[in-house]
């Protein structure tokens, strides 16, 4: 019996002093890929943001958890040095290394009305796992 | 959380019994109502901590503590590296050496009233608040060596601000030991464009009237009297500690195991203080602190500049600058021994008390200044240090109110115009970039910071000298 595919989506989650980032999704990748627009969607509302400048790229871990958060901490990296806010993203996993583009626009303070700047992802509430209707989850608290 | 898991030492003091990996007792300062409205993450997350390895007494959450990330936000544990002892990156947090400086204005609030807007202004244009601002000042590779040694001190010789205001600062403006070599290239480029930045969240630099003094004899040493105007900044080390927390949480994940360190948390990780990894990192870290005392000096800089737009010729004296998420090396007596330990306070407050021989002469008697921070429209408060901070959590005191309420939740119940509005409506002028950002610091969504500070000075912690209100609120 085939179940309805599960949507590629994100959600965030409680944290008393911070907040939850998790993206849920049919593959890993897509999974990495909406937790990171969770993460987005902490600074701004992602459909505020254009995707005119592409950012690759890469980071590798000893695991699947510690790969999201090296991938969340590349983003927010990128996104302090070079004030920039990321719409999409496309992501390859192979053999623990992560690959990706990353679609976004500079920091457009009176668009954007950015609320808060990240400082890192954490590794509290870490969670990378298949659901048993197959979906992947990825999640973890990020301090802002 | 539910009290009967504690046992009530004292009015103030309730205490968790080691059990299981617990080497040490785990003690939350509070009272009944306080224990009950914390998170049960803050039970779990200090009961972790207890068992990390060399820690000294017992493990110590203050009244204001909060869910945090491995430590409880509010936590206080000192490390004995003859027993083994750790330094843990989430133990000091990601922004490394985060604090609070108070300045005297010399102004009273009848003389402020009628220049409060442009002050506002002044300071809301001069000072860079909130994500994507960034500062005047560019770091090349020689001057960025010089801040991350230097701290203070350095701001300093680039001529932002007064050879005084060195005495008035937590290791006198600049952190011994700092070693910038173990400060990666990616946590330098972060910063090059930040210093003198306020950042965002809860961070803000405040204008304030002196509301109530509880302890006229240390008041008058501290130069403060009811009514005067005195100016807080809340802010840490940027870019650059939030870089280097994040490598290092990693590098000590990654290698608890070789270390023999079981984690019961993953957030926890730690490396033995005489390791290379608990060497690099005390070394990283120490250059953030000091990245976060030069930060605070620059924007104490510009906030002379921007008064003086509006009031020329008035001299802002430091009262004091305070930092609450640090791991420093200090003497303790530990059973009638003196101990060198490694001291982490993860949002909680150094609180020396009188003949501390750290303090300068103007603090030999009273103990330092401990500077807590409110939130936006509500409260701060100045304290000082006691003796038998000492015997209660190595001489520590909270640093806020303390989050009560999720920013999802927040943004929920709250909107930023409305509450701009409400507080103007209460005397208070907000500047904020951002909207959302204003709802997300919503007053409410903070724990009562006068029962915080009721309890901090009742347990002994710190001793309330004064209570400032809000009138200026720059928020990030």
């Amino acid at each position: 019996m085939n179940s309805k595919p599960i949507t590629p989506h994100w959600e965030h989650f409680e944290h008393e002093a911070d907040i939850g980032i998790r993206g849920i999704a049919p593959t890993l990748e897509q999974a990495f890929e909406q937790a990171a627009l969770a993460m987005t969607a902490v600074v701004t509302d992602p459909d505020l943001v254009s995707d005119a400048t592409a950012v690759a790229i890469t980071c590798t871990a000893p695991d699947t958890e510690l790969l999201l958060v090296s991938w969340i901490n590349e983003l927010i990296y990128e996104m302090a040095v070079h004030g920039l806010l990321f719409k999409r993203y496309q992501v390859v996993i192979a053999n623990g290394k992560l690959s990706a583009t990353a679609f976004g626009a500079a920091v457009d303070r009176q668009k954007h009305q950015p609320a808060v700047e990240i400082k890192g992802a954490t590794l509290t509430e870490l969670r990378v796992y298949q659901q048993a209707d197959d979906a992947w989850v990825a999640q973890c608290v990020v301090d802002v | 959380m539910d009290t009967s898991q504690f046992i009530q030492r004292d009015e103030t003091c309730w205490e968790i019994k080691p059990k299981g990996a617990m080497r040490v007792p785990a003690i939350i300062y509070a009272d009944e109502q306080l224990l009950q409205d914390m998170d049960q993450k803050v039970y779990e997350q200090l009961t972790n901590v207890a068992t990390l390895p060399g820690i000294v007494e017992a493990a110590y959450a203050m009244p204001d503590a909060h869910w945090g990330y491995g430590f409880p936000i509010g936590g206080v544990a000192a490390f004995d590296p003859e027993l083994g002892g750790v330094v843990s990156a989430g133990g000091v947090g990601f922004d490394i050496s985060c604090g609070v400086r108070t300045l005297h204005t010399g102004l009273n609030i009848t003389q402020l009233e009628p220049h409060k807007q442009a002050l506002a202004d002044a300071l809301y244009r001069t000072i860079p608040a909130g994500v994507g601002s960034k500062g005047k000042i560019h770091l090349n590779h020689k001057s960025m060596l010089g801040m991350l040694t230097g701290g203070a001190q350095w701001a300093l010789e680039q001529g932002y601000g007064e050879v005084q205001d060195l005495e008035r600062i937590e290791e006198h403006g600049c952190m011994d030991g700092a070693e910038s070599h173990y400060v990666s290239p990616k946590a330098r480029e972060r910063q090059k464009d930040e210093m003198g930045t306020l950042g965002s969240g809860n961070h803000y630099l405040e204008v304030q009237r002196v509301s109530k003094i509880f302890d006229p004899a240390v008041a008058k040493v501290f130069g403060l009297h009811v009514d005067d105007v005195v100016i807080s900044i809340h802010c840490g080390s940027r870019g650059l500690g939030h870089q280097i927390g994040t490598e290092f949480l990693k590098d000590m994940a990654m290698s608890a195991a070789q270390y023999q360190i079981v984690l019961p948390d993953r957030e926890l990780a730690c490396a033995p203080l005489n390791s290379p990894l608990g060497k690099h990192y005390l070394g990283a870290m120490r250059s953030a602190i000091n990245c976060a005392l030069a930060n605070r000096q620059i924007i104490t800089h510009l906030t002379r500049q921007a008064v003086a737009t509006v009031f020329p010729g008035l001299h802002l004296d430091l009262l004091y600058d305070v930092s609450h998420n640090t791991c420093k090396l200090e003497q303790h007596t530990v059973n009638g021994q003196k101990k060198s330990l490694y001291v982490h306070r993860k949002g909680a407050t150094r609180a020396f008390g009188p003949d501390h021989p750290d303090l300068p002469d103007v603090f030999k008697k009273t103990g330092q200044p401990v500077l807590i921070g409110g939130s936006m429209g509500t409260s701060s408060y100045v304290l000082c240090g006691t003796k038998e901070s000492e015997q209660r959590a190595f001489s520590s005191a909270c640093h806020g109110a303390g989050r009560a309420m999720s920013r999802s939740k927040a943004t929920k119940q709250w909107q930023g115009r409305t509450l701009i509005e409400q507080l103007a409506a209460q005397g208070i002028i907000i500047r904020c970039p951002s909207m959302r950002g204003v709802a997300e610091e919503a007053p409410l969504a903070y724990k009562d910071v006068s029962a915080v500070v009721e309890i901090a000075d009742r347990a002994g912690l710190a001793r309330k000298v004064a209570r400032l209100e809000p009138v200026i609120c720059i928020k990030g």
